[in-house]
């Protein structure tokens, strides 16, 4: 019996050995699949990229080239130059930071409301919210434009900021997340002489990383690459956001293809930083729990 | 250090369920209280309800003298150590045990003071900077405990606190929590569905039923003298042997079992034997003749189990079916045996009790007969 199982264990610790040694030198058969995938994705960036080096008559070649002729950094220094490019860039950096933070304290208060509190109408009232989620932002687009309007914020960054504070889909998210979480930890809290808003700052969203994470990627993709509600709401240069700013270098009869990409490159940056800060954040998840089990 | 009374307190929950029926009860400055009981009997929901977790739907409760329906738990000065202990997961030990006082703006060096002054009693020291992820079962048992007591609360409230540990552990954290009561004297409410613990810890056992108290008093008083067939049947481990029977005058017959009781009214009864007063015939005393078919020896004595003549009664207290099959027209029946004199399954062996520890109880309401 036991000559067996240590055979069979040895048996089972080189298949390891083995397995591992595949995925270090060969490729798994997925790579067939994800190798094109992966370079399907690429091509475009690699593309802007070597675009943003070229010369405007550089840019024309079709097909184009994936290797640049030559390496023109004065399209960077021309963009910051004559656009106001670092402008946009902090308008988009105030906008989007100031939405993040405001979706991850007004989500967490309304996700915990109606995760954790007992009201009269919750479920009806968290069900019209849900539903909101149904509607496109092209039918509530008129009503929140004049909305903004009446507030006197219109041409402002506040109209950029103020309806984007809080979302449906920030509310459901962290709601779900929050009803996973063991309600003695709570009435341990609670007992402990915690108030509600104690509970949920000192216990609740310490224990919440991953959903607030979550939240907080998906707030500042949709804020920085957000295109249609800056058009209509910001008409002056000097309010402009980054996605915005772009369209100025598209004319109507001619278009600076190298200095867009240069533009666009330095825009993408930080959403690229972001993912690849964000991944290993996801990847750590809950590490521990207190409870038994 | 207060008092807790409970007065006529009900609780419905939403759907009808009725969790706690009119309970009373008076608790004592510094006395261990448990309350005990099948699962579903209402002890959480009464200790919930102490805690201030959950609202009565009637009826008054008060701790120190003071009526506390309305105060919230955090102004209630209680501590409360939860089944699954309830540990912040992201604080350390350290964190864990001074969370209660910080949230009460108590000094930092008082923190520090009384953190280390708990950990000392619990032994704790070794584990400050650990996280409760990197504990084992006792010792976050241990650190649950210290996070109530450093508060030095007017009450301390305990749901089942040792049901996750290990057989072993259990005894030891046991004979803790005991040792630890006597040195501070602190009001204790403790929970269990265990009647070992029930027995071993209480000052006083509360024995519950379907949101009902059933009986109250000290644990020796509940196990020698049951006020009815449930408590009967739920105290004591194994449970007592529960016999169909008559009364006719001053005679009982339950199956082969005769004896006599002065002043026993006539009619259905059931008599109720508990193992250890079962030991082999001797003359003079009622005996009955058990069919031995199991045998469980456990060192010093030995748990015989078979079955005799008559018919079984069930309690209500039960919580699994009788493991032995018994044909109807017999009742199984355990005694304990000293491991000298033990039978053999298969063996018939006559086993006595003396007539004065039989316990009566009326068939119609299973209340006792004395």
């Amino acid at each position: 019996m036991t000559g067996q199982t240590t055979a069979a264990s040895r048996g089972a610790a080189s298949r390891r050995a083995g397995e591992r040694d595949r995925g270090q030198f060969l490729f798994s058969r997925w790579h067939l699949i994800l190798i094109p995938v992966a370079a399907a994705m690429l091509i475009p960036m690699i593309w802007m990229l070597v675009t943003s080096v070229e010369t405007l008559n550089e840019t024309r070649h079709f097909p184009p080239d994936l290797l640049p002729h030559t390496v023109r950094l004065r399209n960077y220094s021309d963009v910051l130059l004559h656009a106001p490019f670092a402008r946009w860039f902090v308008n988009t950096v105030i906008v989007t930071v100031v939405s993040v933070a405001g979706n991850l304290l007004f989500c967490s208060l309304a996700g915990y409301a109606f995760a954790r509190i007992k009201f009269f109408g919750r479920e009806v009232v968290f069900v019209a919210i849900l539903a909101t989620l149904m509607i496109p932002f092209q039918v509530v687009m008129i009503p929140t434009f004049i909305i903004v309007k009446d507030l006197g914020m219109i041409n402002t960054l506040g109209a950029l900021i103020v309806p984007n504070l809080a979302g449906a889909f920030g509310i459901f998210l962290l709601r779900q997340f929050f009803r996973t979480l063991p309600v003695e930890l709570e009435e341990a809290a609670r007992i402990d002489g915690a108030s509600r808003l104690g509970v949920l700052f000192k216990i609740i969203l310490p224990l919440s990383g991953p959903a607030l994470a979550t939240l907080a990627v998906i707030t500042f993709l949709w804020t920085w690459n957000d295109f249609l509600w800056p058009l209509i709401t910001i008409s002056s240069a000097d309010n402009m956001t980054l996605q915005l700013g772009l369209t100025t270098f598209q004319g109507t009869h001619q278009t600076s293809t190298n200095l867009l990409m240069a533009a666009n490159v330095m825009s993408v940056l930080p959403v690229l930083l972001l993912f690849f800060l964000a991944q290993r954040f996801f990847i750590r998840g809950i590490a521990s729990t207190g409870l038994k089990g | 250090m207060a008092d807790v009374a409970l007065r006529s307190v009900t609780k419905e929950f939403p759907g009808g369920t009725l969790a706690l029926d009119d309970l009373s009860l008076d608790i004592p400055d510094g006395e261990f209280l448990i309350l005990v009981g099948p699962s579903g009997c209402g002890k959480t929901t009464a200790l919930r309800l102490i805690a201030g977790l959950d609202k009565p739907t009637s009826g008054q409760i008060s701790i120190g003298g003071q009526v506390v329906n309305g105060v919230s738990p955090r102004d209630r000065d209680i501590a409360m150590v939860f089944q699954n202990y309830a540990l912040y997961p992201h604080m350390t030990v350290q964190r864990n045990l001074g969370f209660g006082l910080k949230e009460r703006r108590t000094p930092k060096r008082e923190i520090e003071r009384r953190v280390g002054e708990i950990a000392a009693i619990l032994s704790l020291g070794e584990l400050m900077k650990r996280r409760p992820a990197q504990l084992s079962g006792g010792q976050r048992q241990r650190v649950a405990m210290g996070r109530a007591l450093v508060r030095e609360p007017k009450v301390f409230l305990l749901d089942e606190p040792l049901s996750n540990l290990d057989a072993k552990l259990r005894v030891q954290m046991r004979a803790e929590l005991k040792r630890l009561h006597q040195k501070l004297g602190i009001t204790t409410v403790y929970v269990t569905h265990d009647q070992v613990e029930a027995m071993t810890l209480a000052d006083r056992i509360v024995v519950m039923s379907a949101g009902r108290a059933l009986q109250t008093g000290p644990p020796q008083v509940v196990y020698s003298r049951p006020a009815n067939l449930f408590v009967a049947g739920f105290i004591g481990s194994p449970a007592m042997n529960l016999l169909s029977g008559r009364a006719d005058g001053s005679q009982v017959v339950a199956g082969q079992l005769a004896f006599s009781r002065a002043g026993v009214p006539g009619g259905d009864v059931v008599v109720g034997i508990r193992p250890e007063s079962l030991g082999p015939a001797s003359d003079g005393r009622p005996s009955l003749e058990l069919e031995v078919d199991l045998v469980e020896p456990l060192g010093e004595v030995a748990l015989v189990h078979g079955t005799v003549a008559g018919a079984a009664v069930q309690s209500g207290a039960e919580e699994e079916k009788e493991i032995l099959a018994a044909p109807a027209s017999r009742a199984p029946v355990t005694a304990i045996f000293t491991a000298a004199d033990q039978p053999a399954p298969g063996d018939r062996v006559r086993v006595g009790v003396a007539a004065d520890r039989i316990h009566l109880f009326d068939l119609a309401t299973g209340a006792a007969i004395r």
